[in-house]
C-alpha cells in the first residue's frame, strides 16, 4: 500500500492540452473517486498513474517514489479496465495467475494466491470456465481477481461498472466497497456517474476539461459545492439554479429575474443589488402555508416520494416531498425553500459567495 | 356462396397437396432448392474437371485420341520412388515441389507475421506503406515473373551487376542455370509474390485484438516479446490456419512462375508437380500421364487440408455465448 501524490501534472496529446495542471493528494489506504463528465481527462489522469500514457508536465509518485519515467510494470498498481480486458484464451485461472507466472513464481504460491482472490470474489465455481462463458458481472469479478491476486500498492478502477446494468452496477458498487474495506489497498477509481462517485468514495476529486473543479469527502461537496459546475454535478435530480439579484437588509431575499422573491438567511456583506445565482436543491423545499405560491407543472409519484416541476416567476423548479401530492397540472400549491440550504453564487465568476 | 362461412371453404375449392407442392414448400427441400445454383456451379466447374481428370489418369489417352481404360498402368509408369524403374523426373517433381513448399511457406510465414507487425505499429504513412506492400500481389504474376527472370538473367542480371560494381565478385552469377540457384530464385520470387497476401490478412487479424489487451498484459508485466507470445500470437492462430492453409495448397499447386521463369530447368531441377503434368499432358501429349502426375497431388493437397482442417477447429476459448 501507498500513498499517490499528483503534483501539476499537465497532459498533451499534440497541440491539444487536455490536462491543465492537476494537485491532487491520495493517502495510503484512502478510496478516491475521480468524476467528471466524459471527456473531462479522467481516464487520461488515471493511465498516467498506471503509466500507460507519458506525463506532459509535473510530476507523480507512489509512495516516496517519483514515478514519472518508471515502466508501467515496476510501478506496483492493478488496473480494471472497462471491458475488462481478460484474456480471452486462457481459463479465468490463467488470467489470474498470469502475472504471477511472467514473474515466475512458483506453482503453489500461484495457487494459493488465486484461490484466496477466487474465494473472496466467489469465483471458485468458475475457474477453468473461459471468458466467453461467463456473464458481464463475473467478468467484472475476474477483472478485480486478477487486479487482487497481484496485491499491488494501488487498485486503478477506469469506469469499471459501465458496462453493466443498473441492479448489478447496484449490487457490485456495494462489493467493491466491501473490497476496498477488507483489503484496504489506496484506490483510484474513476466514473462519470456521481451516484457511484458519492456512495463509494472516502474523496472525490471533481473534475472538469482537464482541471479539478473541488476536492473533498462526499458529504462536504453535497453540503458546499465550491462553484456552479460541482453544485450541478453532484446530487440527484440536480440543484435548481435561478439567476437575479440579492436583497440585502434586515430581512434578506433574493430577487429572481423573473420577479419570484425567495428566502434568504443572510446576505454576504455589500451584497445588496449584486447579480448572482441562487441554487436549492430540489429535496430542500417543504410543502408549507407560508411558503411561495407555484404553479404545479407536472408530477411525478415515486410512490416514496413525490418529485414536482413548479414554476415561480416563470422559471421552472424540481422539487422533491415526502408527502403525497394531490394538486394536478395548473393548480397552484405553497412550497417554501429551506433558508439555511440554500447556496449562493457569483453570477460572474459561477464561485461559492461566503 | 352466400351461404359459406369466411374461413371455411366449400368442397371443390379444397385441392389436394400434391408431391409437387410439397416439394416446392417443404423447408427442408426450399434448402435444396436455395443450394441448387451453386451446386450446379461446383459441379460444372469443379468436380467434373476433376473427376474426368482422375478418369484420364486411368487411361492411354493422347491429344487427338480418346483413350482406352489400362488401369493403373500410368502410376506403375510413375513408381515409387525406390523401384529401379521409377520415373525419376517425376519423383524429383515430388521433391522440388515439397522443398518449394515447405520452405516458402515458412518463410512466407515469417516475413507476413513480421511486416504485419510492423504495419500495426504507429507508422508515419502508414496508409501509404500498407498500400505499397501489397504491389509484388496486385502486380500480375506473368508481368512479376518476366521482371524476375530479367533480374536472374545470367548476362543482364542487375544483382550480378551491383554485386560486380561493389567489386564483391568478379563474374555473372548463374541464376538460373545452376540447379540449385534455381531453386533458390524462384522460390525467392514465390515469397515476394505470397508475402502481402499473408501480411494483410495476418495484419486485419491483429486489428481486431483489443489494445487494452496490450495494456492489461504490459500492467501484469509482460515484456515485448511476451506481449507477442501469450497474447498476440495465440489469439493470431485461427487466422494463421486459415491464410496459412491457403499459402500451402496455391504454393503446392504454382504454375506460373515456374513456367514464365524456368519452364522446370535446368536439367528438371525446378520442375514443380503442376509443371511437369503439364509438360507431359499438353506438350508431349500424353494426356493420361500427365493426368496421373496431376492426380498424384490430390492426397498431398488432402493431407494439407486434413492438416488445417484440425488446425481450424474452433478452438475451445472460442465458444459459448458472447453475452453482454
Ligand atoms: N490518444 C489520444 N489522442 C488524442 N486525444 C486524446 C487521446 N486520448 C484522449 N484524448 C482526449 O483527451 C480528452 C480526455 O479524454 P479521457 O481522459 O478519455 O476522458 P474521460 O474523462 O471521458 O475518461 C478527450 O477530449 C479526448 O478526446
Ligand atoms: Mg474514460
Amino acid at each position: 500500500m501507498a500513498s499517490v501524490e499528483i503534483r501539476d501534472v499537465r497532459k498533451a496529446f499534440g497541440s491539444t492540452q487536455v490536462i491543465h495542471g492537476v494537485n491532487i493528494g491520495i493517502n495510503d489506504g484512502e478510496f478516491v473517486i475521480l468524476v467528471g463528465p466524459s471527456g473531462c481527462g479522467k481516464s487520461t489522469l488515471l493511465r498516467m498513474i498506471a503509466g500507460l500514457e507519458n506525463i506532459s508536465g509535473g510530476e507523480i509518485r507512489i509512495g516516496e517514489r517519483v514515478v514519472n519515467d518508471v515502466p508501467p510494470k515496476e510501478r506496483d498498481i492493478a488496473m480494471v479496465f472497462q471491458n475488462y480486458a481478460l484474456y480471452p484464451h486462457m481459463t479465468v485461472a490463467d488470467n489470474m495467475a498470469f502475472s504471477m507466472k511472467l514473474r515466475n513464481a512458483p506453482k503453489s504460491e500461484i495457487q494459493a494466491r488465486v484461490s484466496k482472490a477466487a474465494g473472496i470474489l466467489g469465483l471458485e465455481k468458475l475457474l477453468d470456465r473461459y471468458p466467453r462463458q461467463l456473464s458481464g458481472g463475473q467478468r467484472q469479478r475476474v477483472a478485480m481477481g486478477r487486479a487482487i491476486v497481484r496485491d499491488p500498492q494501488v487498485f486503478l478502477f477506469d469506469e469499471p461498472l459501465s458496462n453493466l446494468d443498473a441492479k448489478l452496477r447496484v449490487q457490485m458498487r456495494t462489493e467493491i466497497k466491501e473490497l476496498h474495506q477488507r483489503l484496504k489497498t489506496t484506490t483510484v477509481y474513476v466514473t462519470h456517474d456521481q451516484i457511484e462517485a458519492m456512495t463509494m468514495a472516502d474523496k472525490i476529486v471533481v473534475m472538469h476539461d482537464g482541471i479539478v473543479e473541488q476536492m473533498g469527502a462526499p458529504l462536504e461537496l453535497y453540503d458546499r459545492p465550491a462553484n456552479l459546475f460541482v453544485a450541478g454535478f453532484i446530487g440527484s435530480p440536480a440543484m435548481n439554479f435561478v439567476k437575479g439579484k440579492i436583497r440585502a437588509g434586515a430581512q434578506p431575499s433574493f430577487e429572481s429575474d423573473g420577479g419570484g422573491v425567495f428566502p434568504l438567511t443572510t446576505a454576504p456583506q455589500g451584497s445588496d443589488g449584486q447579480p448572482a445565482v441562487y441554487g436549492i436543491r430540489p429535496e430542500h423545499f417543504q410543502l408549507s402555508a407560508a411558503g411561495l405560491p407555484a404553479e404545479v407543472v407536472v408530477v411525478e409519484p415515486t410512490g416514496s416520494e413525490t418529485q414536482v416541476v413548479a414554476k415561480i416567476g416563470g422559471q421552472e423548479l424540481v422539487c422533491i416531498f415526502r408527502e403525497r401530492i394531490t394538486a394536478g397540472p395548473g393548480e397552484t400549491i405553497r412550497i417554501a425553500p429551506d433558508p439555511n440550504l440554500v447556496h449562493l453564487f457569483d453570477a460572474q465568476s459561477g464561485n461559492r459567495m461566503s | 356462396m352466400s351461404d359459406s362461412v369466411a374461413g371455411r371453404l366449400t368442397a371443390p375449392a379444397i385441392r389436394h397437396t400434391t408431391r409437387w407442392d410439397r416439394l416446392r414448400i417443404n423447408r427442408n427441400w426450399l434448402g435444396f432448392w436455395f443450394m441448387l445454383p451453386a451446386a450446379l456451379i461446383l459441379v460444372l466447374f469443379l468436380a467434373y474437371p476433376l473427376g474426368k481428370g482422375v478418369w484420364l489418369s486411368f487411361t492411354d489417352a493422347k491429344i487427338g485420341r480418346t483413350g482406352v481404360f489400362i488401369g493403373l498402368e500410368n502410376y506403375e509408369w510413375l513408381g515409387l520412388p525406390w523401384w529401379e524403374d521409377a520415373d525419376g523426373v517425376f519423383w524429383l517433381s515430388v521433391f522440388n515441389t515439397v522443398v518449394y513448399t515447405v520452405v516458402a511457406s515458412v518463410v512466407k510465414f515469417a516475413i507476413g507475421l513480421y511486416l504485419a507487425i510492423l504495419l500495426n505499429q504507429h507508422l508515419p504513412f502508414k496508409a501509404l506503406i500498407r498500400s505499397i506492400v501489397l504491389i509484388p500481389f496486385v502486380v500480375p504474376t506473368v508481368l512479376s515473373a518476366i521482371a524476375f527472370w530479367w533480374i536472374f538473367d545470367s548476362q543482364f542480371s542487375i544483382i550480378s551487376w551491383s554485386l560486380r560494381h561493389m567489386g564483391l565478385i568478379d563474374h555473372n552469377i548463374n541464376f538460373l542455370g545452376d540447379p540449385n540457384n534455381a531453386r533458390a530464385a524462384v522460390i525467392f520470387a514465390n515469397i515476394w509474390r505470397g508475402v502481402p497476401f499473408i501480411a494483410i490478412t495476418l495484419l486485419a487479424g491483429l486489428q481486431t485484438v483489443s489494445p487494452s489487451l496490450y495494456e492489461a498484459a504490459t500492467l501484469d508485466g509482460a515484456t515485448r516479446w511476451q506481449n507477442f507470445r501469450f497474447v498476440t500470437f495465440p489469439l493470431l492462430t485461427p487466422i494463421i490456419a486459415v491464410v496459412m492453409t491457403f499459402s500451402v495448397l496455391f504454393t503446392f499447386t504454382d504454375f506460373q512462375l515456374i513456367w514464365a521463369m524456368t519452364r522446370g530447368g535446368p536439367v528438371n531441377a525446378t520442375h514443380l508437380m503442376a509443371t511437369l503434368s503439364y509438360q507431359r499432358a499438353i506438350l508431349a501429349g500424353n494426356l493420361g500421364e500427365g493426368a496421373a502426375i496431376a492426380t498424384a497431388m490430390v492426397p498431398f493437397l488432402l493431407f494439407a487440408i486434413m492438416v488445417s482442417w484440425f488446425g481450424l477447429q474452433r478452438r475451445k476459448w472460442q465458444q459459448g455465448a458472447d453475452n453482454d
